[in-house]
């Protein structure tokens, strides 16, 4: 017997762009992230170096990884929603 | 350090259990079938998903764990914050659509969605199994630790008190009621951090944190051969008991009015002193003394505050209320005293001293204090790329997240919930470091424990908040325990029984499996918090996280991605991502100090297993999928 979701879902034709868009945003967010944990390992003093409002590079690289996850988060929902609307319509 | 019992504390936790079993009660006629049961009917609104598995996922080691360690170490408790959530990043670009479309109510239903295969279903089940129970066992423990000071109960009875609520929320209802459990949690937490976070901003920065802060004496030594106490000048009634070296500290017993107390011997401006020290002296048959008295006494103070604050170019004594960018390039201008823990033995007695160290603002908020990463140490390096590595892979990779995909109706609930997850969570753990470093110049610290930082900095603000802080906490554990205990009875009943045994159950009978494991695994459970009561079991979560982003993860990116990955493939890399990340860890330093060995002994010199488990984890995937393909066409 496979397994099948818990609900039923309809087909979705835009699963394989909404894969390769998440591929690629997920590939820019980690090169990101790569660079915060390159910088802590490689250059630890420039994380003190001040550079925005007073506040240091930890801080600002730090917030900014939160921060740029949900903006990232909210476009990636966007263009998605809009992928489906289009593709799976287009079917109908 | 001495906890007063909370009336208020204890009102507001019986309240929220009421609320909580009420809910289970009204759920539990709903949950007939074994969609209901394990994945609520996929009928949760995705807002309410979404805070729910900030429920689930801001476990007692976010809370009570990171501010801790951020009010203990500056920044680098707070790259804790920072990795869990880019962890959330992979759950939502790379696996939750997937995981809704691929599986029905858990994990290995996904993994296993393209194979039908036995060893992938015993494989995934076991290790959702293990770092589940990985995970619940702090959680346990926390749950004692919380009520001992809090309820003024033993540890075991905190523990039973956890177990038998979750294990009621989780046999009742499943999934639905731990959903809006985890939900009711998550937004109670975020709502009271965002109260604290405004009242730590209110109050700004002071030299004394509050009225009678302890000052800490120094007294001036009658020196021979200039670094041997033989008394104190002007006081005679003091008596030199001993003095040791420890490290680089010389360390003097005094006695006074029948009293022991520590002093290190200091140099201050190009005198020696005697500063006092806080310590705790355990005796041959398990006493203890605090600052040489018993803990009723009260001489173990409260400590952590600022030596020197500067304020626009200025040194002040306070800074009055200040907006969220200002307290932080004000704590990295001022100086902050820390406190450095030593331990000795004084003949038959263990002692722990903490002595105060005053620490530059700018080494408080950049990485370094708790990674030494200015040194040249390879392996120091290594560890701190390896913790950031299964940080950012391991969220993705836990059971008890990836099940809430399930709970949801479509593939784009699961994405929304997914965004407001990390909307919520991003935003906590932004707090986590007004929290932790409010916690840090406060005075509020307990040297005892660290996990205690965030209630106790809700007590220096009243009773009301400590108390709202405290029954959170206890809520924190409820919602986080019942998410776990959903996914091990899933992997026991739909797993195990049902797939990997082929045992047919009609749907009926496979609610009622689910039910009872929950109740085993709640007991199981209760058994292992009382067992490790006492043990310092945090880093059972860091374990759990290397063994779900060594074992779980390179399963799931190549059963999405790469075409050649078979069953095979996928099931050794399972077995050896587990057994990898668990032998590296069992013969990390860390570890080794636990075994009362030399931390430089070590076999293998990673706190963090990730960097060579998760590698190896793929490597196998990729080999042994090959391999077994190769078999396959040529037979």
């Amino acid at each position: 017997m496979l397994h099948g979701p818990a609900v039923k879902l309809d087909k979705d034709n835009s699963a394989e762009r909404k894969s390769k868009l998440g591929v690629k945003l997920f590939l820019i967010y980690a090169l990101i992230y790569a660079g915060f944990v390159f910088i802590g390992v490689s250059k630890p003093d420039l994380m003190g170096v001040r550079v925005f409002f007073g506040l240091n590079l930890a801080i600002v690289y730090g917030f900014g990884l939160i921060v740029l996850a949900i903006i990232m988060g909210f476009l990636y929902n966007l263009a998605c929603s809009k992928l489906e609307d289009k593709l799976n319509k287009e079917e109908e | 350090m001495i906890y007063d019992v909370s009336i208020f504390a204890i009102i507001i936790f019986v309240v929220f259990v009421v609320v909580v079993l009420g809910l289970s009660f009204y759920f539990a006629r709903k949950t007939k079938s074994s969609a209901s049961y394990y994945a609520a009917g996929g009928s949760i609104h995705w807002g309410v998903n979404g805070i729910a598995f900030a429920g689930d996922y801001l476990s007692a080691a976010s809370f009570l764990g990171i501010c801790g360690m951020i009010a203990y170490s500056g920044y680098d408790g707070f790259l804790y914050s920072i990795g869990y959530l880019a962890g959330w990043i992979v759950a939502l670009f790379v696996v939750a659509e997937p995981m809704k479309r691929m599986g029905k109510y858990t994990f290995t239903d996904a993994l296993d969605y393209k194979f039908n295969s036995r060893s992938i279903k015993l494989t995934a089940a076991i290790s959702t199994l293990i770092v589940s129970i990985f995970y619940l066992i702090p959680q346990m423990v926390g749950a004692g630790d919380l009520v001992v000071p809090l309820l003024g109960l033993p540890h075991w009875v905190g523990v039973v008190i956890v177990g038998s609520i979750v294990i009621f929320i989780v046999a009742t209802a499943g999934m639905t009621s731990t959903t809006y459990v985890q939900f009711i949690k998550g937004g109670l937490l975020i709502i009271f951090s965002i109260a604290l976070t405004t009242l730590i901003l209110k109050k700004g920065l002071n030299k004394e944190p509050y009225e009678n802060y302890h000052k800490f004496i120094t007294l001036k030594p009658v020196l021979d051969q200039d670094t041997i106490v033989r008394g104190i000048e002007g006081d005679s009634t003091i008596l030199i008991v001993k003095q040791i070296a420890v490290g680089k500290n010389k360390l003097v017993k005094i006695q006074k009015d029948s009293s022991e107390k520590w002093f290190n011997l200091i140099s201050k401006k190009e005198n020696l002193v005697l500063e006092e020290m806080l310590s705790i002296t355990t005796t041959k048959d398990g006493q203890k003394f605090y600052n040489g008295a018993p803990k009723s006494k009260r001489l173990f103070y409260q400590v952590g505050h600022l030596s020197k604050i500067i304020s626009k170019g200025q040194e002040v004594e306070s800074t009055g209320a200040t907006n969220p960018f200002n307290f932080l390039t004000k704590i990295e201008d001022s100086e902050i005293i820390r406190y450095s823990k030593v331990t000795f033995a004084d003949d038959e007695n263990n002692v722990t001293a903490w002595f105060p160290v005053t620490t530059s603002g700018k080494d408080i908020m950049k990485p370094g204090l708790l990674y030494k990463l200015s040194g040249s140490n390879i392996w120091e390096k290594l560890n701190f790329i390896s913790l950031m590595l299964a940080l950012f892979l391991g969220t993705s990779a836990l059971p008890h997240i990836l099940i809430r995909y399930y709970t949801v109706a479509s593939q784009r609930d699961a994405r929304k919930s997914t965004i407001v997850a990390i909307a919520a969570i991003g935003f906590f753990y932004v707090l986590t470091l007004y929290m932790g470093l409010g916690a840090m110049v406060n005075g509020v610290l307990d040297l005892e424990s660290s996990n205690m930082s965030g209630p106790l900095l809700a007590k220096s603000f009243g009773v009301g908040i400590f108390s709202i802080i405290s029954a959170i906490a206890f809520a924190t554990i409820l919602g986080t325990v019942s998410g776990l205990i959903v996914a091990s009875s899933g992997a026991i009943a739909h797993d195990l029984m049902d797939k990997y045994f082929n045992m047919k159950m009609p749907d009926k009978t496979k609610v009622r499996a689910g039910k009872i494991s929950a109740f085993g695994v709640g007991v199981f459970a209760i058994i292992l918090g009382i067992l490790f009561k006492g043990m310092n079991v945090s880093f059972l979560v860091g374990l759990a996280f290397a063994v779900a982003a060594s074992a779980n993860l390179p399963a799931i990116i190549m059963v999405l991605f790469w075409k050649k990955t078979t069953a095979k493939g996928v099931a050794s890399s399972i077995v050896v991502g587990i057994l990898s990340s668990i032998i590296i860890i069992l013969f990390s330093p860390t570890m080794y100090e636990k075994y009362g060995l030399l931390k430089a002994d070590a076999l293998i010199p990673l706190d963090n297993p990730g960097i060579i488990s998760i590698p190896l984890a793929f490597l196998t995937l990729v080999i042994v999928s090959l391999y077994s393909k190769k078999k396959e066409t040529i037979s």
